[in-house]
């Protein structure tokens, strides 16, 4: 790499203290040892270029936006070409890199899905009201009491202000109690009452049948990646586990942004070792020594717990050279995201890890042989660590026991918007949607239509009340069960405005990468523009157009955020909520 | 010409994988891609983001190809070829793809200087007139910094091409990048400063991949400005650089005696394309009186 050129912009000695504070002097790429000796070169650049992003998140946290001088400075330390730390400056919705011309902190308040039907847009004029900066965006993950806000903090920390008013509204009610047994029952800030709950039995049981055992059993117990891809555990973690001798890393991907989803907050705010000791299963499981967490950077208290369980599980010797005594070593490193959707695709998700934006890499090849820093890498949600944990505890047979054959086992549903009870509910899979909406206390009005999976996902009718939770039914009936999202929308819903919302969060969200997604999500909003403006039916031709773009976005974009950009439109027309009767 | 290094390789050599496309059989050897292998059948993939002196990124998607089993389209210019792939490279699916693709670039940019995407669009008869009428265009100022090269990003596909020149394919200075996100990506220096004040070291290189001409010569950009480019009647003359020992091979585009841009061919094997400031800007010389 050449040298790097600065622009003439000089930090503060706020903006060198905050990046100070996070970048030790080992951290730089670059050191001056004696007088003659440097210490540098091309390895140890790369080697530190994912401190780009905690660097990114000190300047902004310190000054509210990343300045010339700020980013020239940190650039300098890590030895990133400073167009590169721009580039990735401006790729997150929590970076600014222009003087906001204010030292107030910021309160952003979601305007997706749950929040949107719930006033969201009267609660950001309030607040603007109260001479407070708002900035309107993407879904917060509290979609059960929207409408959401979160604070990120200037001279105070990030905070969601419904946290302190009392603990976050817990899971009301499970029809069986797996995966939140802890919820609401242990403290999530005592590694002790974490163990006297049963905490580390399954790292203790995996540990003593061994790696192969482990996987054969996830195996034999059919679990599906809880994410919303669905991808078999066993095959991913066979995949990992039989690079051997490399350098190897599983991450606990806590980056759920997926608009109604919130089940990974709930877990984590309420039962954070359970995701330590789950990601530690699953790297002495594949042999990786490295555990990373990305968290989602609009989750302060969770990231403030895990960040807390992960010191005391070190303390412990349950984290390090010798995990539980099985002279295997493994560690954890937290990242935050910075407000980016697309971070959730596991591949963007790495690249951002890296000091990188967060575009998605083409597969083949997949991040089990190349993943992060090139190396094989498992990504998890942590839904699924959790479920691979009671599997580890009481084996395949028992965890077969709910569920259906092909769906086996529990679930985490995140049911929001027009239900009496929003939460997080634990149910087994094939349960019908309508007992599940039951168990919720029901709907509050007359059910229009019910999104399944986000954004991402597509909307049905108050006909499918009798669907299966499964993946083979949701299949079956042209949905998905997603990563667990339940919105129901009454009668009350202008579809047209929530659907116009759907189209242009993922507007927002495209990384822009690949052309197909890039310009097909504008196309697809400006046409439901038109649509609302037109007052009328939609026409043939525009139905044509609306669906070539979703065929090309689903064909030809390079993730799966294309892939899925049109189903909540496409279903929206099909059901007759948008554009007049099908 | 370029050294064919797989024959050193013992894990690649000799080796060969067959794959079928349209009906056909065809056997490449281990390693190419699928672009590769349709080249080598005499079918011909439209590219725009693809450059044979860089790796591929497949972010424009023109490319992409129907791969049996597969559950999306894949592009041609970055997937291997793998032995039994059944692949079609002229369905309906794939032709409306790159349809797709050629409307969104032309309802998006300037093409008027891109006649091989333009032609492209006319293959896979490509609409643009069927979008709304105000819709998100670039529409983006051209940034006039010096008296070398200008950048017009209305005509920018952000194809990474001159990003990576910049960096590590091949030049390795890292000026530009890509910024924002989504439709409002753009390639940018570190807060949009200009060129001089960036780490710029005026090589040329992202102009001479630029499959658009939002890069170009401010030769090239002021006679065009003046109706006075006239391509047709341009002669290329291949020689070599003059500056040092290095050998690398010049193009230089001459009209009405006059040199009004160099370029350096991409299957040289001392340049593969890219230049030097000297070379790529260094010949005013040659006219002066």
């Amino acid at each position: 790499m050449a040298d790097l050129k600065l622009t003439v912009d000089h930090s503060t000695d706020a903006e060198r203290g905050a990046v100070d504070a996070v970048l030790t002097a080992d951290d730089h790429a670059v050191v001056r040892v004696t007088e003659r000796l440097v210490r540098g070169g091309m390895a140890r650049r790369k080697a530190r270029r994912h401190l780009l992003l905690p660097g990114l998140h000190a300047l902004q946290a310190e000054v509210g936006w990343i300045s010339p001088g700020g980013l020239n400075y940190l650039c300098d330390v890590l030895q990133v070409p400073p167009a590169e730390g721009y580039g990735v400056a401006t790729f997150y919705d929590m970076f600014r890199t222009d003087d906001p011309g204010h030292t107030d902190s910021v309160h952003h308040v979601c305007i997706d899905t749950a929040c949107h039907i719930a006033g969201a847009e009267q609660f950001a004029q309030q607040l603007e009201a109260e001479g407070k900066q708002v900035h309107r965006g993407p879904c917060l993950g509290q979609c059960e009491r929207a409408p959401a806000r979160f604070v990120q903090g200037r001279g105070e920390p990030d905070h969601v202000p419904a946290d302190t008013s009392g603990q976050p509204a817990a899971p009301h009610r499970a029809s069986v109690r797996r995966l939140l047994k802890r919820v609401g029952v242990v403290d999530p800030t005592s590694l002790a009452s974490y163990r006297e709950h049963g905490g580390y039995a399954a790292l203790a049981r995996a540990i003593d049948i061994g790696p192969d055992a482990m996987i054969d059993e996830i195996r034999a117990a059919g679990l599906t990646g809880r994410g919303g891809a669905a991808f078999p555990t066993a095959i991913k973690w066979r995949g990992v586990a039989d690079e051997h001798g490399r350098s190897k890393h599983v991450i606990a991907n806590a980056d759920e942004s997926e608009p109604g989803t919130f089940k990974d907050r709930v877990v984590m705010e309420n039962d954070p070792f359970s995701v330590i000791e789950g990601l530690t299963l699953a790297g002495l499981t594949v042999g990786a020594e490295h555990g990373w967490i990305y968290i989602r950077g609009e989750y302060p208290l969770a990231t403030r717990r895990l960040r807390h369980a992960i010191d005391e599980a070190r303390s412990a010797g349950l984290l390090g050279g010798d995990v539980l005594g099985s002279g295997q070593a493994f560690d954890i490193e937290l990242r935050r995201g910075a407000g980016a959707y697309i971070c959730g695709e596991e591949t963007a998700l790495i690249e951002s890890i890296e000091g990188f934006r967060g575009e998605p890499r083409n597969k083949p090849p997949f991040p089990s042989t190349h993943g992060l820093f090139g190396e094989p890498t498992a990504v998890n949600n942590p839904e699924t660590l959790l479920s691979a944990m009671y599997i580890a505890e009481h084996g395949p047979d028992t965890f077969r026991l709910e569920g259906t054959e092909k769906s086996p086992g529990t679930r985490l549903f995140c049911l929001s918007g027009h239900v009496a009870a929003p939460g997080v509910y634990e149910v087994a899979m094939g349960t019908t949607l309508g007992d599940l909406i039951e168990l919720a206390g029901g709907a509050t009005g007359t059910t229009r239509a019910i999104l399944m999976g986000g954004a991402a996902g597509t909307f049905v009718g108050a006909d499918q009340l009798d669907m299966p939770l499964t993946h083979e039914d949701t299949r079956e009936r042209g949905t998905t069960l997603g990563s667990g999202v339940v919105t129901l929308f009454d009668d009350s819903v202008d579809f047209m405005s929530l659907v116009l919302r759907i189209a242009e969060f993922f507007r927002g969200e495209s990384c822009g990468q690949c052309v197909p997604c890039r310009v097909g999500v504008v196309r697809q909003h400006e046409v439901l523009v038109e649509l609302r403006d037109s007052g009328a039916a939609l026409r043939p031709e525009r139905h044509e157009l609306v669906d070539d773009i979703a065929r090309a976005m689903a064909d030809a974009s390079i993730c799966g955020l294309g892939h899925t950009a049109a189903g909540a439109v496409q279903s929206a027309i099909r059901l007759g909520l948008i554009g007049g009767t099908p | 010409m370029t050294t064919d290094w797989s024959s050193l390789d013992p894990a690649l050599a000799d080796t060969t994988v067959s794959v079928t496309i349209d009906g056909a059989s065809v056997t490449v050897p281990a390693g190419d891609t699928i672009l590769d292998a349709c080249t080598a059948h005499g079918v011909d993939t439209p590219t725009i983001c693809y450059a044979e002196n860089l790796t591929p990124v497949n972010a424009c998607r023109v490319c992409v190809v129907e791969v049996e089993g597969n559950r999306t389209l894949v592009p041609a210019c970055s997937r291997p070829a793998e032995d039994g792939m059944e692949i079609q490279t002229d369905s309906e699916r794939v032709r409306h793809s790159r349809k797709m693709v050629l409307e969104f670039l032309g309802t998006t940019n300037d093409l008027s200087e891109a006649p091989a995407i333009n032609a492209m669009s006319e293959r896979y008869d490509a609409d643009i007139t069927r979008y709304a009428t105000d819709h998100a265009r670039f529409d983006q100022d051209v940034k006039i910094d010096d008296d070398l090269y200008i950048r017009d990003y209305d005509k920018c596909v952000l194809c990474y091409k001159c990003v990576d020149a910049c960096g590590e394919e091949a030049q390795f200075t890292f000026a530009i990048a890509m910024s924002g996100r989504g439709f409002d990506n753009r390639i940018s220096t570190e807060f949009d400063v200009t060129l001089p004040d960036s780490a710029c070291v005026y090589c040329g290189n992202c102009i001479g991949v630029c499959p658009t001409n939002a890069l170009q010569f401010k030769t090239e950009f002021d006679l065009r400005r003046a109706g006075e480019w006239r391509e047709d009647e341009q002669t290329v003359t291949r020689t070599v650089c003059s500056y040092c020992g290095v050998g690398c091979n010049l193009e230089l585009h001459v009209q009405d005696n006059e040199i009004v841009k160099v370029t350096s061919p991409a299957d040289h094997s001392v340049t593969h394309g890219h230049l030097c400031v000297k070379g790529r800007f260094g010949w005013k010389y040659v006219s002066a009186t």
